[in-house]
């Protein structure tokens, strides 16, 4: 542990911003021990993220890091990654800055197959504004502005990402941290467009208002209410129903787009000697 | 020496391209030219307008005010800019599409630029060409030459196509010069 | 002399020839008319030389993507008009605080809204001012030749560059769609001038801490500094540090820089000034025809003369000052109902009587109209 946050963390700027109970501090040792796993170059590695709680993320981390403007992350991190494909890039990213605001970006990403990798930190609300409602809010819940009950549909964001043309879709949450760091791996690994969901909690906004109990209340719900992929492949519907899928969801190849262009450079440069 | 041009038509029949043309052959042959062009939202259809100034000396202001010479090659752009046309300047008027001639003040030279492009040349899309043979024949403000080099520049696969459509238009003004 | 050949080029592609001059090697964008044949050109010519092009999903995402690119080192261009521009202002004050050289080209057609997509404009002088929020620096630059074009699109990437500041290139639909003869600069002539790069190793490398001309030293993703950018107030570290005092210091400072430096940012323009009684005071396409204009009331013995600004901003305040102290009035002509103008009115202040010549119908405003104002106020 002293060991990961001398290497990878910016001690000095630590405690982090988060409050008690939060669940993106887990998220955070999920992405570095991630990170530490497949052995990424840390003078090689940008950290992008855009406006919300988990967007200051970067912040702690020992990396080049990029904090942009709300729902941007993904068009600031494709400029990085076009100019300097060597760079290994990332992500982090909430349910607001990518399913809402940054919605465009994440699907044109994820059609373009560009060698970033998304966390996107799904706490099902606005928390930095004080708990209004996001794109992945579920129906019913009640938000600063939902008070009389969310009726918004929420979007499967995994699906979203799948249609559009990710190469590696997967869902975790901060319970099952193992597993969460395993999916980030071969998310980074995966030469293209990757998206791990991370379900997370937001007990001082989220959860207090939907009265889901205190932060082991809510952790314990991720617990009972999730299944994994391949569990659920022997599962009836009914089983099935009301539960969240976690797990790899997805996983193929396909030509990644900034070495796409460099072989137009390639062969331009050679057709031009 | 300074001439205005203004060559206006549809979107489509290529006046925007004769204007680049013209104006290029202008400055292979060592003068001074600019070129403008207004356009609608269509790539085809609408009214089209492509200005062209050559001059010996400094061009200030881009824009054709009064042209030395009006190329019509549609009704609309016919009735739109034949006030547009200086008193005594020349019209070149498309006869293949343009039926009225309301009497303008000008030397007026009636030439079927679509037909021949479609009959002689063998393709409609080079009537804008055909068209700039015409204008060189009739102003001579640039020498046939130098306006070849230009076609072959902007369409180098097309050379054949291209300098028979020059021809046509060439040979068509100076028979009517001629009667 | 140039060594190379007159040719006919058009105002956008000068722009694009002029940026890949300057060593612009990314550019990110998103097609508007009358912008578009910039990014066209750009995505033939970079790859050939090892940059790269991407047309993405929207404006917001390609200003994005030209700071994020900067970031690694790069030097980089996206291309608009007002549409456009209105989109990218946020990012372009985060450019503008977070202090990331880069350039925004706006050729401007009529507005607001979609306003007339292929007739020209200068509706977007306030915007290119003050169209991102809160108070910040900017540079805007507007030629009024194909040349002119070319040249003036380095010198945004060069003080871009040296003021780590964002640039927008301020064309109109005359300018970026006109034609005409030019005679490119030998490349081996032109001066460019890169971004100050890190030269401390990195455990000593504050990334906004200024050297004395204002501008902090720039490191590069990926050489190993592994530093923090963020669009909130931050100190020299470069973290957040949004402290009443620490954010007085940063926002006077991004001011500072290019008030400091006018010197090296402000191009004029004088035509038959020395003994002028009016003045006109044209920038971009109305500056041909007001030239035009000049020499012909000269030829009648008119004393008018042209101020012609190619750095609108910062204003060139004291050109204008120097200006009203010697002639009785100026005409400001624009293709707008009245914006710089207001510019030149708050600095002339009573010394001299200042009088707009505006039009907002997409056309051009004649040599004639100016020529018909300037006896009208003989």
């Amino acid at each position: 542990m002293q060991e990961l946050l001398d290497k990878y963390f910016r001690k000095d700027k630590l405690p982090h911003i988060w409050c008690p109970g939060c669940g993106h501090g887990i998220v955070l040792g999920a992405v570095v021990r991630a990170i530490d796993k497949v052995n990424l170059d840390p003078d090689k590695t940008t950290v992008v993220s855009g406006i919300g709680c988990s967007s200051r993320a970067p912040g702690y981390m020992k990396f080049d890091t990029l904090h942009t403007t709300h729902g941007r992350a993904l068009a600031f991190a494709t400029g990085v990654k076009h100019a300097k494909p060597e760079l290994n890039v990332l992500v982090l990213t909430g349910d607001g800055d990518a399913a809402a605001i940054g919605g465009n970006h994440l699907i044109h990403a994820a059609r373009r197959n560009i060698d970033i990798t998304a966390v996107l930190f799904n706490n099902n609300i606005y928390g930095m504004t004080g708990g209004q409602y996001s794109p992945l809010t579920p129906t019913g819940k009640v938000a600063t502005t939902a008070p009389y009950g969310n009726i918004d549909q929420a979007f499967d964001i995994c699906n979203l990402a799948i249609a559009a043309g990710a190469t590696y879709v997967a869902r975790g949450t901060v319970y099952n941290v193992t597993q969460l760091i395993g999916l980030i791996s071969k998310g980074i690994q995966n030469k293209g467009f990757s998206l791990i969901e991370v379900i997370t909690q937001c007990p001082t906004v989220y959860g207090r208002r939907n009265k889901m109990g205190t932060t082991i209340d809510m952790m314990k719900w991720q617990k009972e209410n999730t299944v994994n992929v391949k569990a659920a492949k022997k599962m009836s519907k009914e089983q099935l129903k009301g539960k969240i899928l976690v797990g790899e969801l997805y996983s193929d190849t396909r030509p990644e787009y900034t070495e796409q262009y460099t072989k137009i450079v390639e062969r331009l440069q050679k057709e031009g000697q | 020496m300074r001439l205005e041009f203004r060559l206006s038509g549809t979107g489509g029949q290529g006046l925007i391209t004769a204007g680049i043309i013209l104006a290029e052959a202008a400055i292979n042959a060592g003068k001074n030219a600019i070129q403008t062009q207004s356009y609608g939202p269509e790539a085809r259809g609408g009214a089209s307008k492509s200005e062209v100034i050559i001059s010996d000396g400094e061009i200030d202001y881009p824009k054709v005010t009064e042209a030395d010479v009006l190329l019509a090659m549609s009704e609309e752009a016919y009735k739109k800019y034949k006030t547009g046309l200086k008193k005594g300047g020349i019209l070149i008027m498309d006869s293949t599409i343009i039926e009225e001639d309301s009497g303008v003040d000008a030397r007026v030279y009636k030439i079927p630029i679509t037909k021949l492009a479609r009959e002689e040349a063998g393709k409609t899309i080079v009537a804008n060409i055909v068209a700039l043979g015409a204008i060189a024949a009739i102003t001579g403000v640039v020498p046939k030459d130098a306006l070849e080099k230009a076609v072959f520049n902007r369409f180098p696969k097309a050379r054949e196509l291209n300098r028979k459509a020059l021809d046509i238009g060439y040979k068509a003004a100076q028979k009517i010069q001629e009667e | 002399m140039s060594k190379n050949k007159p040719i006919l080029m058009q105002g956008n592609e000068a722009c694009a020839r002029g940026a890949l001059a300057a060593g612009c090697r990314f550019f990110a964008g998103y097609p508007i008319t009358p912008s578009s044949e910039i990014a066209e050109v750009l995505s033939e010519e970079l790859p050939k030389i090892g940059g790269r092009f991407i047309q993405m999903e929207d404006e917001i995402a390609s200003i994005a993507a030209v700071i994020g690119a900067s970031l690694t080192g790069c030097k980089s261009m996206t291309a608009t008009s007002g549409p456009g521009l209105s989109l990218k202002a946020e990012n372009i004050g985060y450019a503008s605080i977070a202090e990331v050289p880069c350039v925004i080209v706006d050729v401007q057609r009529v507005g607001p809204s979609t306003g007339g997509p292929t007739a020209p404009s200068q509706g977007d002088v306030m915007q290119a001012r003050w169209g991102t929020h809160g108070d910040h620096p900017i540079i805007a630059l507007a030629p009024n030749s194909v040349k002119e074009t070319f040249e003036v699109t380095i010198k945004a990437f060069n003080l871009s560059e040296q003021f780590r500041v964002p640039v927008i290139l301020l064309l109109d639909e005359v300018i970026g769609h006109m034609r005409e003869r030019v005679v490119l600069p030998d490349i081996d002539s032109i001066q460019i001038i890169d971004r100050k790069k890190a030269t401390v190793p990195p455990e000593e490398y504050l990334p906004y801490k200024p050297d004395k001309d204002g501008v902090p030293e720039m490191a590069s993703y990926g050489d190993g500094y592994r530093f923090h950018v963020t669009g909130l107030t931050h100190d020299e570290t470069g973290f957040p540090n949004t402290g009443s005092e620490n954010t007085d210091y940063l926002i006077r400072r991004l001011h500072e820089k290019i008030e400091k430096n006018l010197d090296k940012i402000i191009m004029v323009d004088e035509y038959f000034m020395d003994d002028a009684e009016i003045a006109l005071f044209a920038y971009g396409s109305p500056s041909r025809s007001s030239l035009s204009a000049v020499r012909k009331a000269r030829e009648e013995g008119i004393k008018v003369g042209l101020i012609r600004p190619v750095t609108i901003w910062p204003f060139p305040a004291e050109v204008v000052r120097k200006a009203a102290r010697k002639v009785k009035k100026i005409i400001v002509p624009e293709m707008n109902l009245g914006q710089l103008i207001g510019e030149v009115e708050k600095h002339v202040k009573s010394d001299a009587e200042v009088i707009g010549l505006n039009r907002v119908d997409g056309e051009l405003i004649t040599p004639q109209e100016v020529m018909e104002k300037i006896k009208e106020v003989l």
